[in-house]
């Protein structure tokens, strides 16, 4: 079973691929700007996304690999993002596994 | 037919990083106008090459963007120059899009967003020799196709596949046919939705994955951006870059100081003793040369920023201090503006631009000026050699270095409080966002750092050649004019102009602890920081011809109090002694306003800095 999850909820080692990138409502000139930059960064739907790193206070900011560059953002960005995790690469298994083969 | 008359104007478009300046050097060399920063591109810059048959074409370097939608300063310096929006300026006759080979995928996006303009265009696959090594192969045949553009291979840093680049510039040029409209409309989510679809389908077409991925950046990230480790290795890495910046430097100091002595001292055999030997010996030699001395601390600074830029750590030092600027209420990318501040705030400020959010930037250039930048050093160099005592304390550390640590910590300090301070009182809880590329990790190319070093150079002795020695030559004539009245007494520079200023001012500056010659520095020290070592040293040269053979920091030690020379440091932390840096201010926040509340709360600052130091030395027998 694969679950989709706000990227923002992700930790380090989690990867996936973007089902949705922008909010629900579409009348925020804020959220409507935030996607349009998520989407010129590279983050659209289909990319597969990896969370390489994350800052030391609060787990944030993150740093990600989209497709095969590698992109920072805080936290607060990411809930822009709904990720569909692999499951096997999903949790503390992974971060082990991050660990062991370098992206 | 207006084409053949005017020369051709060439625009480098492309991501950030892609190696658009070094593109631009490559293309022009050294004929370039020389502007005040390093590292990343934030303002367009202009140059001239030698097409086929004699013609010339002009070049503009932009700053990088993923999109003519711009978002911040920057990108809209791009974004106009591209649509030809800057006043009096046409649209450039042929776009270049810079991509970076081993990174295609968004700048296939922007490339298509590009060709909505409608104008002629060329795609340089640059960074070709990564590419290469990495097994990377790329259809140029197809990929040219798809795109409806020449496609030529180069590899800026080495100057390869330049001339054809020109060729293919040229040939762009002359098929065009004017008339036709700039089209460009911001697109929107579904717009940019389309073309990243399609951006994907060409690359899928035409790019195979390399053979031998780059493994490399991984594996440095792994250990540079971890959560703690990072942090002390960023630490670290600031700790030695300051190190460097005093030990590396001296004995070329040294020797520029003895080479400036030997001159002095051979100018005066040969210069018959009077007025004209006065003033290239007291003005300029000692006054132009007493700054020329910085220039190696200067250029070390430079090269550590040089090369952690082109190295590809600065976007990781921002995501590194994000939070914990953010706690001060600055934003992670104004690690980059504030660091580069410590060399000169004038690129600091202007490095700003990449911030998007106004407030943010507004804070950051704020406090830009607050980092010690390398004008200061001159005077904290002469004041703690001659003030604090050369001894090791604590069994390791040097006492003139740790106070030299401590104005840095200062500046450092007061750049968070005040930055802390404008957030909670102009605007709170404001949350911007922070996203950025880190880009692969490069092998710094040792002769494209060598000529950024000699272009700062060329900076450093201009405005020493510009500004300084005018000034020099002013302050020696104020200071030499008039002649004391037959039968004076007191030492002559007490009666001239110079002299009647600075104890007509002394009264504002006596509570500090300041001396009405350090008054006289601080005037012409109001144009440039370093000024004031150069004018200290030409007013003491003058008011006392013996002192003019002892070096200035001995003079000083002599005449100044311990608290004096105190106070005079607290000043120089935070007076807004630049007049450049200030006009820059004035011209990036496009406000009045705003640039003298910063003269107001840095001179502010200054006073109650240098009025405290100066009363507790004194309290506690400095005096
Ligand atoms: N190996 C290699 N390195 C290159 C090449 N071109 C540029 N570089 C390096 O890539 C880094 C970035 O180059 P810049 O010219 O500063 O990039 P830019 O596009 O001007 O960047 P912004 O001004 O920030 O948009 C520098 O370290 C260059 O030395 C190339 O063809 N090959
Ligand atoms: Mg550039």
């Amino acid at each position: 079973m694969s679950d989709t999850i706000r990227l923002s909820q992700a930790r380090r080692g989690d990867r996936g691929v973007i089902v949705q990138v922008g909010g629900h409502c579409h009348h925020d000139e804020h959220a409507l700007e935030l996607e349009r930059r998520l989407l010129e960064l590279g983050f659209v739907e289909g990319a597969r996304v990896e969370l390489l790193h994350e800052g030391l206070l609060g787990r944030d900011p993150i740093a990600m690999k989209v497709d095969d560059m590698r992109v920072a953002l805080r936290r607060h960005e990411a809930a822009g993002l709904t990720v569909r995790v692999e499951p096997a690469a999903s949790g503390a298994a992974a971060a082990v596994e991050a660990a062991r083969v370098p992206a | 037919m207006d084409m053949a008359v005017r020369s051709a104007r060439v625009a480098l478009v492309g991501n950030p990083n892609s190696g658009k300046t070094a593109l631009f050097n490559a293309l022009t060399g050294a004929h370039q106008k020389v502007a005040n920063y390093a590292g990343v591109t934030v303002e367009r810059k202009e140059g001239f090459i030698r097409g086929g048959e004699g013609r010339t074409m002009s070049v503009l370097d932009l700053p990088g963007t993923y999109s003519l939608r711009a978002r911040s300063p920057d990108e809209e310096v791009t974004r106009d120059a591209v649509l030809g929006r800057l006043a009096g300026e046409t649209p450039p006759d042929v776009i270049v899009c810079v991509a970076d080979a081993t990174n295609l995928r968004l700048v296939l996006r922007l490339v298509l967003e590009l060709k909505a303009v409608g104008r002629p265009m060329v795609l340089a696959l640059n960074m070709y020799d990564i590419a290469q090594r990495q097994g990377l192969r790329i259809d140029l045949e197809r990929l040219s196709a798809e795109l409806g553009l020449p496609i030529v291979t180069t590899v800026a840093t080495r100057r390869r596949g330049v001339d054809d680049l020109v060729a293919a510039v040229e040939a762009a040029a002359g098929a065009w046919s004017p008339g036709a409209e700039m089209a460009w409309t911001a697109p929107d989510a579904a717009a940019l939705r389309g073309a990243a679809r399609e951006a994907e389908r060409i690359m899928k077409a035409c790019v195979q994955p390399p053979e031998r991925p780059d493994t490399l950046t991984g594996r440095i990230d792994s250990v540079l951006l971890h959560p703690v480790g990072g942090l002390v290795i960023l630490m670290a890495l600031l700790f030695v870059m300051f190190q460097a910046v005093f030990t590396w430097a001296t004995p070329l100091m040294d020797g520029i100081e003895g080479l400036l002595a030997g001159l002095g001292a051979w100018v005066a055999t040969v210069m018959p003793d009077g007025i004209w030997q006065s003033l290239i010996v007291d003005g300029l030699i000692s006054g132009v040369g007493s700054v020329l001395v910085f220039l190696p601390q200067i250029l070390i600074l430079f090269l550590f920023i040089i090369l952690l830029e082109d190295f590809g750590y600065m976007a990781r030092a921002a995501f590194l201090m994000d939070r914990i600027m953010g706690g001060a209420g600055l934003h992670g990318r104004a690690f980059i503006p504030l660091l580069s501040s410590f060399a000169c705030a004038i690129p600091g400020v202007m490095a700003a631009r990449v911030i998007d959010s106004k407030r943010d930037r507004l804070t950051t250039v704020m406090v830009a000026p607050l980092m010690t930048c390398s004008a200061r050093i001159p005077v904290y160099t002469l004041i703690i050699a001659a003030f604090i005592p050369n001894r090791t304390v604590w069994g390791f550390a040097n006492m003139q270095g740790l106070v030299m640590f401590g104005l840095y910590a200062a500046g450092i300090l007061s750049a968070l409080v005040v930055s802390f301070v404008i957030r909670r009182v102009f605007w709170r809880g404001a949350v911007e966002p922070f996203m950025m590329e880190l880009p692969a990790y490069k092998t710094p190319d040792l002769r494209s750092v060598g000529f950024n070093l000699w272009l700062r150079a060329r900076i450093f002795l201009e405005r020493a050649g510009r500004i300084i020695l005018p000034l020099m030559v002013l302050i020696w004539v104020l200071s030499t004019f008039p002649y004391p009245p037959e039968g004076a007494t007191g030492p002559a520079i007490d009666y001239s102009f110079a002299g009647r200023l600075g104890h007509a001012l002394e009264p504002v500056f006596a509570p500090i602890g300041f001396n009405w010659q350090m008054v006289i520095a601080l005037i012409p020290g109001m144009a440039a920081r370093e000024v004031a070592v150069a004018a200290l040293g030409t007013v003491y040269a003058i008011a006392d011809p013996e002192s003019a053979t002892s070096l200035l920091g001995v003079t000083l030690a002599a005449q100044w109090s311990l608290a004096t020379g105190l106070a005079f440091l607290a000043w120089y932390i935070f007076a807004p002694q630049c007049v450049a840096t200030l006009g820059v201010v004035k011209r990036e926040l496009n406000s009045w306003k705003w640039m003298w509340v910063m003269v107001a709360y840095m001179f502010g600052l200054a006073y109650l800095a240098a009025f405290v130091t100066y009363r507790a030395a004194v309290a506690l027998g400095g005096g």
